[in-house]
């Protein structure tokens, strides 16, 4: 091992703003991202490794593609909101947003520690800037979601924008749906479901456990302008995220599901992919070699 | 006590609700389609602009309404206590206690007065459950004006709330100008040989029972636990300490309800003898509320007999654990 990538696990001051930025520019803090996530999880010795890796494109393209308007130095200031339906992919959320600047990035390290602000999953009670909510049990997210577009759109009258994630084995989660018949009854064009379809969770690919497919045809019947894309090509998140950016410019009354088809794992050759690392860390080697390969991306 | 007539404590929520929506331009309501049933129709058609119906999705509604607080609303949801208290169990646990939204629930149909619905819709259970979630507070009135009351008192509270009101007509028998503080338990009868700690409509079949009691020259105090929680802790426990024995009554399971709550309270201040009064361990069933409340066992007839053995478990054994011949074990 050499003394480079030794230092590979420690973590970096380097951060991004949040600016308009063009859909060449996420690949490598997509890529930091995910060597944050490896750096938290490696220390933490738990959490999960799989849908964080897998969804760091999408994150990289909310958070600093200007999608997303926010301040990273006041996270309580006016702002667009992003609800993390699926709690336990929180990692990508926390090293995205330190990689935002919106608290130090050494902070990353006490991921799942006693007293942290980086809760195994995400309370609101513990303050860290830009977490809107608590979330953990699978498929409340999306419909707290809901009730912020509702509360811009139909009660302040501001032209704000919400944005939620939720996995694909969370669509088993029966109130999603009930959220997804509220939002477009209300007609949130102010929202963005985005869904991370990487057809892996716990017990294996999803289909397997309980199939949620067709997804898009679902999303279309509960009335969501739906576009689906390729979650690792930032070129195509970007496609699907203007889609959202028109729907609520043209007052379509149309929320919008942004469809992502990932790799749970990517961007770690041993990882992707594979249902098995859903819910678990790397040991140090894993991790030495995940950085390693992460750091040629 | 006077009895004043007759109203629903739904009533008393529907009409708070009116009244917070004329002081405060923030308040919120969803509707769960039986808005005419627990009252929020009467905010309705008031304020159409801010009444949402979400439908028959109780689940959502409650992380919807989590969605407006934490977007500075203050939403009510309201719905028959046994959809909205427990179908949305993990709903109220995490979306909304655990991220101490500003959510207000009103759960309705609570208790077997609901009458000839049956079972399913008599909610008896949610009051062990809401009391033990973090930073909720939880009321249960005692009848329509308390329950008026209470609903402006939550709505400008900071925090979960919950209210448990009912469907059938209960006695009368508070004003405008009897006082309420959350969180404050009332004493409504002054005593010394028997404490009588009750909520809800059994308030006053507590002072029906203490006017018999009277009559052989028995002194019960009354109090009026309209907070289960935040608990009074300090006026439990007095009234514990100066009476030596308990009578809990409440429309509710006689498990980690109210009982449960003074139960934790004495064994830990003033461990006397207490007896309770609840529905035992069963569901209800059909029939019209004043056959249920008697078939059940909720009238002043238990309150009073259960005061005597209380007495007498205290009178006997300094602090009821000495054997007493004629008092079965407590087992449900």
């Amino acid at each position: 091992m050499t003394a480079e990538t030794k230092r590979s696990l420690d973590f970096n001051d380097t951060t991004f703003s949040n600016e308009r930025r063009a859909p060449e520019e996420l690949a490598p803090i997509a890529n930091e991202i995910r060597r944050d996530i490896i750096r938290m999880l490696v220390r933490a010795g738990s959490g999960h490794s799989g849908g964080p890796l897998g969804s760091a494109d999408i994150f990289a393209a909310l958070y600093f593609s200007g999608v997303m308007r926010y301040n990273p130095k006041d996270m309580t200031a006016p702002r667009d909101r992003f609800v993390l339906s699926a709690g336990h992919m929180a990692p990508v959320m926390y090293a995205s947003l330190a990689n935002a600047g919106c608290y130090p990035k050494q902070e990353q390290e006490t991921l799942r520690k006693y007293d942290t602000r980086l809760q195994g999953h995400p309370g609101r009670d513990m303050h860290l800037p830009g977490i809107e909510t608590s979330s953990g049990s699978l498929g409340q997210g999306i419909s707290i979601a809901v009730g912020m577009a509702m509360a811009d759109k139909l009660v302040d009258k501001n032209d704000r924008r919400v944005f939620t994630l939720t996995g694909d084995g969370e669509l088993q989660e029966g109130s999603v749906w009930e959220a997804a018949m509220a939002a477009s009854h209300f007609k949130l064009d102010n929202l963005c479901w985005l869904i991370d379809n990487n057809d892996c969770q716990i017990d294996g690919r999803v289909p397997d456990v309980m199939n949620v497919y067709p997804i898009d045809k679902k999303c279309e019947a509960f009335g969501f302008d739906t576009i689906v894309v390729n979650g690792h090509d930032h070129a195509d998140l970007q496609r699907g995220f203007d889609h959202f950016l028109a729907n609520q410019k043209n007052g379509s009354g149309k929320p919008t599901a942004i469809i992502c088809q990932t790799f749970m794992g990517h961007g770690v050759s041993f990882m992707n992919d594979k249902f098995e690392w859903h819910g678990k860390p790397p040991s140090k080697d894993q991790a030495v070699a995940a950085l390693e390969e992460l750091s040629n991306y | 006590m006077e009895l004043l007539g007759s109203k629903p404590t739904r009533f008393g929520f529907g009409d708070g609700l009116v009244e917070l929506g004329e002081r405060h331009s923030n308040i919120i309501v969803l509707g769960g389609d039986i808005t005419g049933s627990v009252m929020t129709s009467l905010f309705r058609d008031k304020f159409p602009d801010r009444f949402f119906s979400i439908g028959i999705a109780e689940q959502n509604a409650t992380t919807i309404a989590t969605g407006l607080a934490l977007s500075g609303k203050i939403p009510f949801f309201a719905s028959y206590g046994a959809f909205c208290a427990l179908r949305n169990a993990d709903q109220l646990r995490i979306s909304v206690a655990y991220n101490e939204a500003n959510v207000k629930i009103g759960g309705g149909h609570s208790g077997i007065s609901v009458g000839p619905d049956g079972a399913t819709h008599q909610v008896l259970e949610e009051v062990a459950f809401l009391r033990t979630l973090p930073h909720m507070t939880l009321i249960v009135p005692a009848d329509y004006e308390e329950a008026k009351k209470a609903t402006v008192a939550m709505g400008e509270m900071v925090g979960p709330a919950y209210i448990r009101f009912g469907r059938s007509p209960v006695p009368l028998f508070t004003t405008p100008d009897t006082p309420f503080v959350l969180g404050k338990a009332n004493v409504v009868r002054e005593g010394t040989d028997v404490a009588i700690i009750a909520n809800g409509a059994l308030v006053w079949e507590a002072h029906l029972a203490a006017v018999e009691l009277a009559k052989r020259g028995i002194s019960a105090r009354i109090v009026n636990v309209h907070t289960v929680k935040p608990f009074d802790f300090e006026t439990v426990t007095a009234a514990a300490r100066e009476c030596g024995c308990i009578v809990t009554a409440e429309e509710h399971q006689v498990h980690a309800g109210l009982g449960g709550a003074v139960a934790e309270c004495t064994a830990k201040n003033a461990p006397v003898p207490i007896e309770f009064v609840g529905v035992k361990d069963s569901f209800g069933g059909s029939g019209e509320p004043e056959e249920l409340m008697v078939k059940f066992g909720l009238t002043w007839r238990e309150i009073y007999a259960s005061a005597l053995v209380a007495m007498e478990r205290r009178d006997t054994g300094s602090s009821g654990v000495r054997a007493i011949k004629d008092v079965p074990v407590y087992t449900a």
